[in-house]
Parts: structure tokens; C-alpha cells; sequence
């Protein structure tokens, strides 16, 4: 939608008209509107009470008080910095121990029972742990959010460079790349597709932990709010926080999409 | 001498032509288990500078992995392969390669592709464009620089791979079924292309291939091949003019020599399938 708003004449002019492009995006957003319209009538015919589903138009009013006049924002700021901490140093280990295991046996072999033992354990159990190890700071949940979105982002590597296909090794060679050189130039490059879907679901993950670690350790940020809110029983306000953090994840991941898109554009020629 | 080699890439010089000694190599598949597959057995080949070699016999003789040797992507077991630069131990850009399925780098277009060699032999930036521009319209892709390969017919994409072989001018130019992949048409007009090419650079080639006729149009001379364990069955010279073009075809010598080649590879197909039995 704000893509046509914002107008982009080229690829309006070669891409589909503006009536089709309208009809479309109001007919892939039109099980949300069944959605809402679904939440508005349980509310309304009193099958559920008010408390648990609260109106529609009582949520928009608390989020409006909570963005003007509340900490929402500072608490999404604080909620973001963790996710994106741990993320980034997820996403640069990560890629590092992938191409490192795919490049090396021996590493492999110290590695891969590692991440086979850990890769199905939910993350979330760790709460405890780090909270035991580094306290109820920030760090804690960082390091959290670190552990659960680096397996994905090693093992989305690990895969894509495993893949490459050898030949590309072998012209980079005979063309004169060193062995590092092939292994930024060409496996990092040709393993990028892997190493993205990789990041997408470390990025999920990252939402994922930031919320509920908050829920447990934190006297700040979304997860934290969602929680106090609910305790101190102020529904709207606490269904309008999780729609809030549902939002950033949905924009995060779409804008994430959208960069992979342009990344691997010699993909879709 | 690989530091003098060294100095010579940084300065973006051209490798020097070099003949091939191949001497008592033996190679191995699956050495350390012991089901090991014997694919090479006491090669001895000695390809003159500037030669144009074909490797010719049945698939499975391991004319690709005694190419792959040469090239130094598999490391030599038995045996000693050396150019003018001393004892093959590694990939390097005096050997350059093209092979089957091209190996274009998916992510570059065909310019960045040519110009990825001629970076690493160290070009400064206008010559490297200008190079890159010579070799891409050479192989007659111009107009398609910013295409990626994704975007080109495999003949062009074909075209493009020995463009980015070509630009950083290797002394030794190896060639695995370059144009195994492509319909017969563009197959004959490659194949001219190529002997056109090889006759105004004057580099050694070295080139595998399946198909005689493929083998005696573009050859100098010719090692047939047999089949498991891979020996070096017959060397031919092809007695044919320097300038070979579509005529060549129905020339008496061309189509003689053919047909005694094919009998030559037709025995070891069939001693090939009878050994697999």
C-alpha cells in the first residue's frame, strides 16, 4: 500500500496497474479485517467478557495514551537494542563457525555434536541460566538472544557453503584467488541464499527470546510492559503492546525480505 | 621461481606459453579405503608448447582427472606433472580453465565475472576495463556486460566462461567438455571460434572431450584413452592445415582420419563394457 502511496513511476509503469495492485493488497489483508471483525463480535454479544477481549476502539485508545503520553517507545527502543545486540553477534559468529565448520574437519568434528545437541532445545529454557550468570541487566538477555538465534544463522551457513558448487572453488583458483579469497569471494558469496534464510529465522527467534525473557528478567522494555500491564489488569493497554511488538516483528521481517530481494537479485533474472 | 613468478602476476603481465610433462602419473579414487578405484595408470604425455592437445576416449577413462592434475585441483599421488614454472602443486592463473558446466560466478555479470581474474593479476583499473571489453567482444557478448548469467543462453554463458579464462591470458589453457552442453550449431561456431582464438594466442591447450570429430577439427595431436584402468592408448598426430574451417569437413584426410580414430575409440567402448561385466 505505502509502496503505491510513496510512487515508484518505473516499476508502476512496467509492473501491474493501480486498480489490480489496490484489489490485491485489500484481498490479502481481508483475513485480518475477518479477524477483527470476529474479535469486535465475541466482545460485543458478551460470549467472552469485555476483560479478556477487550474492543477494538478501546485498544487504539490506550496505544494512542501509551505512544503521546507513555513509555511505549522507550521501552520498544530498550526491547530492540537487546534483540539487535544479540542478533548481530549471532549473525557474525554465526557465519564465521559455518564457514569455518564447512571449511575445516577438524572444526566440524568439535562442532557439529554441539549443534546437533542444542539445536532442538528451546531456547527459552535457558531464562534461568543466564539470569544466574549475569544477573538481570541487559547482557543477560542479550546473551540470551545470542545463543538462540546463533544456531540457525551457523547452521544456514554451515549448509550453503557445504553446497557451493565446486567448480566455482576451482575457476576462482585458476584465476588466481588465494584460499581466503575463495573462501570471502566465492563460498561466503555463493552461500549467501542459505546464510539469509538462516538470518530470517534467527531474526523471528530474536523477537521470540526479547519478549519473553523480558516477561522474566527485566524491569524494562515490551516484554516487561506486556506483563506489568497485565498484572495490574489494564487489557487494552496490554493487548495494544502486543499488537504493537507483533507489528515491528511482521515490518522487521518484510523490510528483511525486501533486502534479501535486492541482495540476491542475480537469483530471480 | 614462485616468487619471480609472483612478481610477474602483480605487474598484470601475460604468463609465457609452456609446454606439459606428464611422467609416470597414477591416480587413485578412494586411495585410503579399500575399495580404491584405479582411474589413472602410469600416464606419460609430453604436450608441446603451444600445442593443441585433445584427450579423447569413452567416459570414465579419467581423461577429466587427468586434466583436473594439470590443473593442480587434485592433488598428484604418483608421478610428476611440470610446465616451464616447475612441478605442478596448485591451481594457478599460468593454468586456466573452462569447464563443462561453465562455473560462472551466479552473482557477477559477465564484466564483473571477466574483470574477477584480471583483479587478482593485479591490472591496473583502465586496463583492466579495457581488457575486459577486448575479451567480452571477442567472444561476441557485446551489449551483454551487465547481464548475469541467469539472464544468458548456455552458448553465451559458455562464451562468457572462456572470455573470463582468456582475459588473464594463461600460458596453458585447459578445457573440460567445454561445449558438451550445447546444441550442435552453436557447438560448430565455438569450435571454429576456439581454433581461431588458439591460432592467434598461440597457447598450449589442453582439451578433454567424447566426440572424434570435435577431437580431430581442433586437435594438433590427439591421446586416445582407454577405460579403467585410463591409459594412454595411441597418440595421433593430425596431419591437417593450420586453417580449419566448415570445409574441412569434407576434406578425404578429415574424414579418413576420423573414421580410423573412431575404430580406435570404438575398441575401447567395447572393452569398456565388457569389463564392466
Amino acid at each position: 500500500m505505502t509502496d503505491v502511496l510513496a510512487g515508484k513511476p518505473d516499476r508502476r509503469r512496467s509492473g501491474p496497474s493501480w486498480s489490480y495492485t489496490v484489489v490485491n493488497t485489500a484481498l490479502r489483508f481481508s483475513p485480518l479485517l475477518l479477524l477483527a471483525l470476529g474479535w469486535e463480535f465475541l466482545g460485543l454479544s458478551g460470549l467472552v467478557s469485555q476483560q479478556m477481549l477487550p474492543g477494538l476502539g478501546d485498544i487504539f485508545s490506550a496505544f494512542s495514551a501509551m505512544l503521546f503520553g507513555g513509555d511505549l517507545l522507550y521501552n520498544t527502543a530498550r526491547s530492540i537494542s537487546r534483540a539487535a545486540t544479540g542478533l548481530g553477534a549471532a549473525v557474525v559468529v554465526g557465519v564465521a563457525a559455518g564457514l569455518l565448520m564447512a571449511s575445516f574437519r577438524t572444526v566440524r568434528l568439535l562442532i557439529n555434536p554441539i549443534v546437533q545437541i542444542f539445536y532442538p532445545m528451546p531456547k527459552s529454557a535457558l531464562i534461568p541460566v543466564v539470569m544466574i550468570w549475569l544477573g538481570l541487566g541487559d547482557s543477560s538477555k542479550i546473551l540470551l538472544i545470542f545463543l538462540g538465534c546463533l544456531l540457525p544463522v551457523v547452521v544456514g551457513t554451515y549448509n550453503g557453503a557445504r553446497g557451493v558448487n565446486p567448480f566455482l572453488l576451482w575457476s576462482a583458483a585458476s584465476l588466481g584467488a588465494s584460499r581466503f579469497e575463495v573462501l570471502r569471494e566465492v563460498v561466503l558469496r555463493a552461500a549467501m541464499p542459505d546464510i539469509l534464510n538462516g538470518c530470517r529465522t534467527a531474526l523471528a527467534f530474536s523477537f521470540i527470546l526479547m519478549v519473553s525473557s523480558e516477561f522474566v528478567i527485566a524491569t524494562d522494555g515490551v516484554g516487561f510492559m506486556i506483563s506489568s500491564l497485565g498484572d495490574g489488569g489494564q487489557y487494552p493497554a496490554m493487548f495494544a503492546a502486543i499488537f504493537f511488538v507483533a507489528g515491528i516483528g511482521f515490518a522487521a521481517d518484510r523490510l528483511y525480505a525486501m533486502l534479501s530481494r535486492r541482495v540476491l537479485r542475480w537469483r530471480e533474472a | 621461481m614462485s616468487m619471480l613468478h609472483t612478481a610477474v602476476a602483480t605487474r598484470g603481465r601475460a604468463h609465457t606459453a609452456s609446454g606439459i610433462s606428464v611422467s609416470d602419473v597414477s591416480h587413485t579414487y578412494g586411495a585410503r579405503t579399500a575399495g580404491g578405484m584405479l582411474a589413472l595408470d602410469g600416464i606419460n604425455l609430453e604436450i608441446g608448447d603451444g600445442e593443441f592437445h585433445c584427450l579423447l576416449g569413452p567416459s570414465g577413462c579419467g581423461k577429466s582427472t587427468l586434466l583436473y592434475l594439470i590443473g593442480g585441483f587434485i592433488p598428484v599421488q604418483a608421478g610428476v606433472i611440470s610446465t616451464s614454472a616447475g612441478p605442478v602443486t596448485a591451481p594457478g592463473p599460468d593454468r586456466s580453465i573452462v569447464f563443462q558446466n561453465f562455473a560462472l560466478f551466479p552473482w557477477k555479470t559477465v564484466k564483473d565475472n571477466v574483470l574477477y581474474g584480471l583483479r587478482k593479476a593485479g591490472f591496473a583499473a583502465a586496463e583492466r576495463e579495457q581488457r575486459a571489453q577486448r575479451y567480452i567482444d571477442m567472444v561476441h557478448l557485446t551489449g551483454f556486460e551487465n547481464a548475469y548469467p541467469s539472464q544468458l543462453s548456455g552458448g553465451m554463458q559458455q562464451r562468457a566462461a572462456i572470455a573470463r579464462t582468456l582475459a588473464v591470458d594463461p600460458g596453458i589453457l585447459l578445457m573440460d567438455e567445454p561445449f558438451g552442453a550445447l546444441d550442435a550449431q552453436t557447438r560448430r561456431v565455438m569450435q571454429e571460434e576456439l581454433r581461431t582464438i588458439w591460432r592467434d594466442s598461440r597457447k598450449t591447450v589442453v582439451f578433454v572431450t567424447h566426440d572424434v570429430q570435435e577431437a580431430v577439427f581442433l586437435a594438433d595431436r590427439i591421446s586416445i584413452m582407454s577405460a579403467r584402468p585410463g591409459r594412454i592408448q595411441h597418440v595421433i598426430d593430425v596431419d591437417l592445415p593450420k586453417d580449419r574451417g566448415e570445409e574441412i569437413l569434407e576434406n578425404r584426410a578429415f574424414i579418413g582420419l576420423s573414421e580410423h580414430i573412431w575404430r580406435l575409440v570404438r575398441e575401447q567402448a567395447v572393452a569398456a563394457t565388457r569389463g564392466a561385466h
